[in-house]
């Protein structure tokens, strides 16, 4: 049985109790702690530091959740999970919401049951090369041997890309991240394929990144976002709406620093002040109060913050905001207003 | 010179002759006896030459054992960087237990090492008080582990790295080898609903992976359970750890039970003894005994696969180091992780398989053959 029908039969079990599942937000609050579904390690996205305490652009959003819910973004549990565990930890009840590197697809937004959050980082299928093999593109890696994770949505992209271009490639299966590291490095396959955020982390734990080039085709789309189990709108809402205020402070210039500042009282800009609640009652729509947007905002900052923190030029992922530029830079980061 | 002289038969053993003696005869005895021997020998020779300076040279002379990061470490030196080992000591040994609390994990541990102590070697001072101690182990540790009555409360999902193995280890083999004894007791059981009951468990458990085991522990149960009934997820894993394992040990168990001859238990029928009495006195003595090395095998086994709860998202050691080498200041330091976390565990197995073996001598009165 693969894991998807073993997900879709899992999820059929529970469809019983889904009905009965509304009130996530309730349970959460009775519980006064948030259980955040995430993967058990990813560079910049979510790791645990020297003294067990979870770091990282996935983490982060889950601190802005709890904080907005509970008030505070120190209570949330966090759930490790495997690329094969995180949405039956999820259907099942163990976690609350899912920020775990997730591409967002219709088929685990319909047969899996989900409700997909907005996209907190776009990414896409790259491909890692050793400079010497003296390749520019990917459309000159006819014959080329590959490393490959099984069971992951770049597996497919992987046979899509070569299949429409007429090409012939040699998978290279491996199981996880460092295995594909090891494998690469220890010159077993030609080209490491992977999101392209993971490449970058990848090259840059090799020994000498500067004589490995990440090729400049992107073959796949990787809108990576939150998720919630299907059947309770309102938690839906509010993950959906921290995720969004996270966006729009970075639109607005909120952040970490001038939140006080700005949000003290009622300003000029009715958006900031909407943000902030100080104009309109938009916390009570999502079950909140008036401030929710302002103690998610304030765990970590806004996007652009959460941003350089975990995996921007400044930290050795180095990752580039490209397509995760907001709107207004040349990006596609674009959030629905909040009025 | 005065020629010494005996009586017949009461002459001193000459010593051996010099080229049987000494570490020259040795090589040539065990290392240089045939050709094909010499060929192995030089093989054996220029592997270890291969293989032994380049690891002592990554391990220790070209080692870097401060830093903050990788790059510093690579600065220093290019083998192994144990810099990152050793800040991250602690969450491989205590997980993420609380900080303040952890001197309890501590005086767990050290409890653990008496109990141990009174329960293996039978000539341990205060041995009868140890073996109550023992008894009562379980209990105190669950309080200092779990808190509540005094102490602050710490929740499951804080517990990790070699604790946590040793948690689930340590229970998997105190508990597995009762059950697994009344389990095998109950397949040969004259009752068919206990031989019955006895035998599908058994047959259930050992067709199905631990791993699916666990998986249905961790997110089928919720399922099942009512909503709302939190079952808490390290009591789930250990129950289906403890089972599985009783399943394994059941039939070593029977198989010992087998071994032993059938005049054993007529002669504790004729004796008018019990059931319960004659395998107490009679049948369980013999049948452990020759059961410990697959016993002692279920057991490292046991320990071993306490690596798999990584699936359901526990950090074990192996867990620990993985989401430690998802850390952007230590990528790519796997080789460190993986060998540190293979001696932990070396020790440990080796450990358990010296004492078998220490066990099967002490208790070693016939059978040899």
């Amino acid at each position: 049985m693969t894991i998807k029908k073993a997900a879709a039969l899992a999820t059929a079990l529970s469809l019983s109790t889904m009905t009965a599942q509304a009130g996530t937000l309730e349970d959460v609050q009775a519980r006064g702690e948030l259980n955040c579904v995430v993967t058990t390690g990813l560079a910049g996205f979510a790791a645990p530091d020297e003294n067990g305490r979870w770091e990282g652009f996935d983490v982060s959003f889950c601190r802005a959740v709890a904080a907005a819910v509970l008030g505070d973004g120190e209570k949330v549990k966090f759930v490790p999970s495997t690329g094969k565990t995180r949405f039956t930890l999820l259907n099942s009840g163990e976690g609350d919401i899912l920020f775990r590197n997730t591409t967002e697809t219709m088929s685990r937004d319909a047969d899996l049951k989900l409700t997909f959050l907005p996209v907190n980082y776009y990414d896409g299928q790259g491909f890692l090369v050793r400079k010497d093999l003296g390749v520019n593109s990917a459309m000159e890696l006819d014959g080329a041997s590959i490393c490959i994770q099984t069971g992951t949505t770049t597996e497919l992209n992987l046979a899509d890309f070569f299949r429409a271009n007429n090409m012939n490639y040699e998978p290279v299966n491996i199981e996880t991240n460092e295995e594909g590291i090891a494998n690469y490095s220890g010159n077993r396959c030609d080209v490491y394929t992977t999101d392209a955020s993971g490449l970058a982390s990848t090259r840059a734990a090799l020994d000498d990144p500067s004589a490995h080039v990440i090729l400049p085709e992107i073959i796949s789309k990787e809108p990576l976002g939150g998720a919630v189990r299907h059947g309770d709108d309102q938690w839906a809402d509010i993950g959906k709406w921290v995720v969004n205020a996270i966006i729009i402070a970075e639109e607005l210039g909120v952040n970490k620093g001038n939140l006080d500042a700005m949000c003290g009282s009622a300003g000029d800009n009715p958006s900031i002040n909407r943000l902030c609640g100080t104009e309109g009652d938009m916390g009570s729509m999502i079950g909140l109060d008036a401030k929710w947007a302002v103690r998610a905002i304030g765990v970590g900052g806004n996007y652009a913050e959460l941003f350089d923190a975990h995996v921007g030029p400044d930290t050795p992922l180095a990752l580039a905001r490209g397509l995760n530029a907001s709107w207004r830079d040349g990006g596609i980061l674009y959030a629905a207003p909040i009025r | 010179m005065q020629q010494e002289t005996y009586k017949p038969g009461e002459h001193p053993d000459l010593p051996p002759p010099s080229n049987t003696i000494g570490p020259m005869a040795w090589i040539r005895e065990n290392l240089l006896s045939s050709p094909t021997n010499i060929v192995m020998t030089a093989l054996s020779a220029w592997f270890l030459y291969e293989i032994i300076p380049p690891t002592l040279e990554w391990v220790f002379l070209d080692a870097a054992f401060t830093g903050e990061n990788r790059d510093e470490c690579r600065a220093k030196a290019a083998g192994a960087c144990w810099a990152f080992i050793s800040e991250r000591f602690n969450l491989f040994t205590y997980g993420f237990y609380p900080h303040e609390s952890r001197w309890r994990v501590d005086l767990s541990f050290l409890l653990l090492l008496i109990a141990l102590v009174a329960v293996l070697w039978d000539r341990a001072p205060f041995r009868k008080q140890g073996l109550y101690f023992a008894c009562a182990y379980p209990f105190i540790a669950g309080w200092l582990l779990l808190g509540g009555y005094g102490l602050e409360p710490v929740e499951t999902d804080k517990f990790g790295g070699f604790m946590l193995t040793l948690v689930v280890g340590v229970t998997g083999i105190a508990f597995s080898l009762p059950i697994g004894i009344l389990l095998a007791l109950g397949r040969q059981s004259d009752l068919l609903a206990i031989r019955l009951f006895s035998v599908g468990f058994i047959e259930f458990i050992r067709g199905v992976p631990l791993i699916t085991l666990l998986f249905v522990a961790s997110t089928m149960l919720n399922y099942f359970l009512p909503r709302g009934t939190t079952f808490d997820l390290l009591l789930r894993v250990l129950i289906m750890v403890t089972l599985f394992s009783s399943a394994y040990m059941a039939e070593v168990i029977r198989g010992g039970l087998q071994a032993i001859p059938k005049g054993q238990y007529e002669a504790a029928d004729a004796m008018g003894l019990k059931y319960w009495t004659s395998m107490r006195l009679i049948v369980l003595p013999q049948v452990l005994k020759i059961s410990i090395p697959g016993i002692v095998n279920t057991f490292i086994g046991l320990y071993k696969d306490t690596t798999l709860v990584i699936i359901i998202g526990l950090l074990d050691p192996l867990g620990i180091g993985r989401s430690s080498l998802a850390d952007t200041k230590w990528t790519g330091l796997s080789n460190e992780v993986y060998l540190f976390v293979a001696i932990f565990f070396f020790i440990s197995c080796f450990g358990m398989a010296r004492y078998s073996l220490y066990l099967e001598r002490k208790l070693e009165t016939e059978h040899k053959r």
